[in-house]
């Protein structure tokens, strides 16, 4: 599943082009054109309402879940559109992974709430489920904290185990892409340190994009970086280069807190 | 100036919402002590009924007619309430000079004085005693016997006087081998033959030939066995009881026909509290007799039971699958909100109304259909087209089905936004996502729904009336004679056994008590069923709601 034949990544991995998106009439994002390049963090920031979110969440089309939207331009990931017919959004879905806002695990025990995404697709065979419970624990630095309790409930975990354990769900399956939406605005510092540096070792292995609210998260975690403002894209560059030297006035005063 | 203080007070009052506070609790109070004062008025009616109470014999003045016939000049029953009469003694000028009350005694005996209850005036009792050494004899027929007892009448011909010391014990060997055949001869009746009659019929419906060697032997069987009955019932009568009425009337009972007998007046407490137990007990565990008025209620707590089971299994399936489909599935719009609030509207039918759509499509429609299709056989006589207790839980899950609705669209409101998302998140179809994640975290919500529906439908009796209760069921619509579940049976109901005590048995008084001790029991088994599925809905709530949603 994932994209090992060619060794150099791609730059254009998922490439958005002239992507508007409208709820009911009011439209959210402006003819947005963007490439995110393969196995490396991209950062999504901007100030509440500019858009960044609703951009995320339709990259594995989770927005189809409200009522009377609709969009124009396209999405290709991997050369295929993300709204061709012919892909069913369930498949999409399991190639592109995500982390909320809000850690939201299953009231099932932290084994079941890992294997969630194999038990969906079929796969019931236990050595391969207990394989994919230690590789993505620890993919998610959870398992020295949790291999001793895996059958009990999720929900006794503390809210960055519980983060980390939302982590572990969304890589099980190996996606090639995991979204991140603001996946640290609940945690507390020392929780939050944990999960960036672990966004930075799974880059390694995953496409990341990331919506955070944090702009030294930005400059900690990601590579690049994408400024919204008002649904529309204003600039994106190097993490380094967007931070440092700014092309757009609009993202000076928004990294310096002018605004925002 | 005054105006403006009243105001001020008026304002200042009800600005911080203090009288709202009282009102509301005002609302709580009254409403709590109406259902106080009802449970009380039920238990304290309900569980007397169970309590050994002593037998009094009264002697009236002389001159004053005796309520009970031919019985002389004294009265003798269970004293069962004292009350003032509403019309005073008058003196010459009018004024009331005392209040009048009256007794009311159960003398039983109905088959000597064609009467259960009478009343008498306390004035004209002239004195109350406890005799000790009356008896209180519990008949197969005419309810209870009060009297003295005489002496035995064996079958060898020989007989014993209740002076005789063995008297006692030879009664209560001889009473306990009568009960040791009641119950031998009904294992034969309802169990042996009914089965050989259940078999014998299908038979004679599939026509096969009258001489075919298996009819032959089932009725070489019967013939047995009825026989074995008959001598059984035989038994019953050749030893024979002879007891004086309090009014002297000299009477034979077969010990056969004696359920129980115990002196009332002799019992210490531990002995009362032991009857008492043995009451509660016969009560829950018999079969009525007498126009139910006597005996026990077993197969109503049954016919209730399994009727409120089969309900809830019928009503949870299809109000989950109906909200399933309206919360998760239809695009909301105004059909659906129409479809929602007819739904509604639904829980407020009349009942009846349930019943005679029951009648109309469950019993008519379906049950003729099945019969036509599958028991033409036994055609005319209906097997599934007329009422059973399949059918009237049918009929009130039917009309229980809005509140599982109800409840089950509020529980899948409620389960969080981002519990959905995740599950979609890993891939999961929009199906596996409410099989996996909504339904299971709803499971509380719909249990409460549960809940009210049982507590709803366990209590009906109007539309059970039409679809399948009856006063008396032969059998019960489970028991070992394949295939176990007999859908199509007739049952009986608690809620309607209080009915027909109450307003449709030929003595009521007689009734009352029962009255009561249905209620009761009534109460406590919807009480049982509803914390059976609180408890489960409390585990199911710990499992899911505990954690940062």
């Amino acid at each position: 599943m994932i994209n090992n034949d060619s060794t150099e990544p791609r730059p254009d991995f998922i490439s958005i082009r002239n992507f508007s998106f409208f709820y009911g009439k009011k439209q959210a994002l402006f003819d947005i054109s963007m490439d995110i390049p393969e196995r490396q963090v991209t950062a999504f920031i901007g100030p509440s309402g500019c858009g960044k979110s609703t951009l995320l969440r339709n990259l594995n089309r989770m927005n189809d879940l409200i009522d009377d939207i609709h969009h124009e331009g396209d999405i290709v990931i991997h050369n295929k559109s993300i709204y061709d017919p012919h892909i069913e959004v369930i498949s999409l879905r399991k190639r592109v992974g995500m982390v909320f806002q809000k850690s939201n695990p299953f009231p099932k025990s932290i084994y079941e709430n890992v294997v969630y995404p194999l038990r969906v697709a079929g796969q019931n065979k236990k050595s391969i489920l207990d394989e994919t419970v230690e590789r993505s624990l620890k993919g998610a630095a959870l398992w020295d904290e949790a291999k001793d309790r895996l059958h009990e409930s999720a929900l006794s975990l503390s809210g960055g185990q519980m983060q980390r354990l939302c982590i572990a769900r969304a890589i099980a399956n190996r996606p090639e892409i995991l979204l991140m939406d603001e996946p640290c605005s609940a945690l507390d510092p020392i929780a939050t340190v944990k999960v960036e540096e672990l966004i930075r070792e799974l880059k390694e292995e995953f496409t990341i994009v990331i919506v955070t609210h944090n702009m030294q998260q930005a400059t900690r975690c990601s590579d690049r970086t994408a400024f919204f403002y008002l649904g529309k894209l204003i600039e994106l560059d190097d993490t380094q280069k967007l931070f440092s030297n700014p092309a757009s006035k609009q993202t000076e005063d928004y990294i310096t807190g002018r605004f925002g | 100036m005054a105006q403006e203080t009243h105001k001020d007070l008026t304002r200042t009052m009800a600005a911080p919402g203090e009288p709202f506070v009282w009102i509301s609790a005002m609302g709580l109070s009254i409403g709590l002590l109406m259902v106080i004062g009802l449970l009380g008025i039920i238990v304290a009616n309900g569980i007397p009924v169970f309590w050994p109470k002593r037998v009094i014999e009264a002697t009236i003045k002389p001159g004053v007619a005796n309520p009970v016939p031919n019985s002389g000049s004294t009265i003798t029953g269970e004293l069962v309430l004292t009350r003032t009469k509403r019309i005073p003694i008058l003196g010459p000028d009018g004024s009331k000079l005392e209040e009048q009350k009256e007794v009311q005694f159960y003398v039983g005996n109905k088959d000597a004085y064609g009467l259960n209850f009478v009343f008498a005036n306390r004035a004209d009792i002239e004195s109350m005693k406890e005799p000790a050494e009356i008896f209180r004899i519990e008949r197969l027929e005419y309810g209870i016997a009060f009297g003295y007892l005489q002496e035995l009448l064996l079958a060898n011909g020989s007989s014993i006087s209740s002076q005789s010391p063995d008297f006692l014990q030879t009664l209560s060997s001889l009473v306990n081998e009568a009960n040791e055949r009641r119950n031998a001869i009904e294992r034969i009746e309802k169990g042996d033959i009914g089965t050989i009659n259940t078999r014998l019929n299908d038979l004679r419906v599939q026509g096969g030939d009258q001489k075919s060697s298996e009819i032959v032997a089932l009725n070489a069987k019967y013939e047995a066995l009825a026989s074995k009955a008959r001598t059984l019932r035989t038994e019953q009568s050749t030893n024979t009881l002879v007891f004086k009425t309090p009014s002297g009337l000299e009477r034979r009972l077969p010990i056969g026909e004696i359920v129980s007998y115990y002196q009332p007046n002799t019992l210490t407490p531990l002995q009362q509290l032991g009857l008492f137990c043995h009451n509660i007990w016969n009560f829950l565990t018999e079969e009525p007799r007498e126009a139910n008025t006597e005996g026990g209620i077993f197969p109503a707590i049954f016919g209730t039971f399994v009727m409120t089971l089969l309900m809830s299994v019928a009503v949870v399936p299809f109000g989950v699958i109906a909200a399933i489909y309206m919360r998760e599935y239809a695009k909301q719009g105004f059909f659906v909100r129409s479809v929602r609030i007819a739904v509604n509207n639904l829980a407020g039918v009349p009942s009846i109304v349930f019943g005679v759509f029951g009648l109309g499509f469950f019993v008519y429609f379906v049950g003729g259909t099945l019969d036509t299709l599958f028991f033409s056989n036994y055609l005319p006589t209906p097997t599934f087209g007329t009422g059973g207790i399949l059918w009237a839980a049918a009929t009130l899950a039917l009309m229980t089905v809005p509140v599982v609705i109800v409840a089950t669209e509020e529980a899948m409101a409620a389960v969080p936004r981002g519990m959905r998302e995740g599950s979609l998140s890993c891939g999961a179809s929009k199906w596996q996502t409410i099989r996996h994640i909504v339904l299971p975290a709803s499971l509380p919500g719909i249990l409460t729904g549960l809940i009210l529906a049982m507590a709803r439908g366990a209590g009906e009796v109007a539309p059970l009336m039409l679809v399948g209760v009856v006063k008396l069921a032969p059998s019960l619509p489970l028991d070992t004679e394949f295939p176990f579940f007999h859908f199509e049976r007739k049952f009986m109901h608690l809620g309607f056994h209080i009915y027909d005590l109450g307003f449709q048995s030929p003595d009521s008084e007689a009734a009352k008590p029962m009255v009561f001790a249905t209620t009761l029991l009534l109460i406590v088994l919807v009480v049982v069923l509803n914390l059976s599925a609180i408890l489960i809905r409390e585990k199911l709530r710990k499992k899911f709601s505990a954690g940062a949603f």
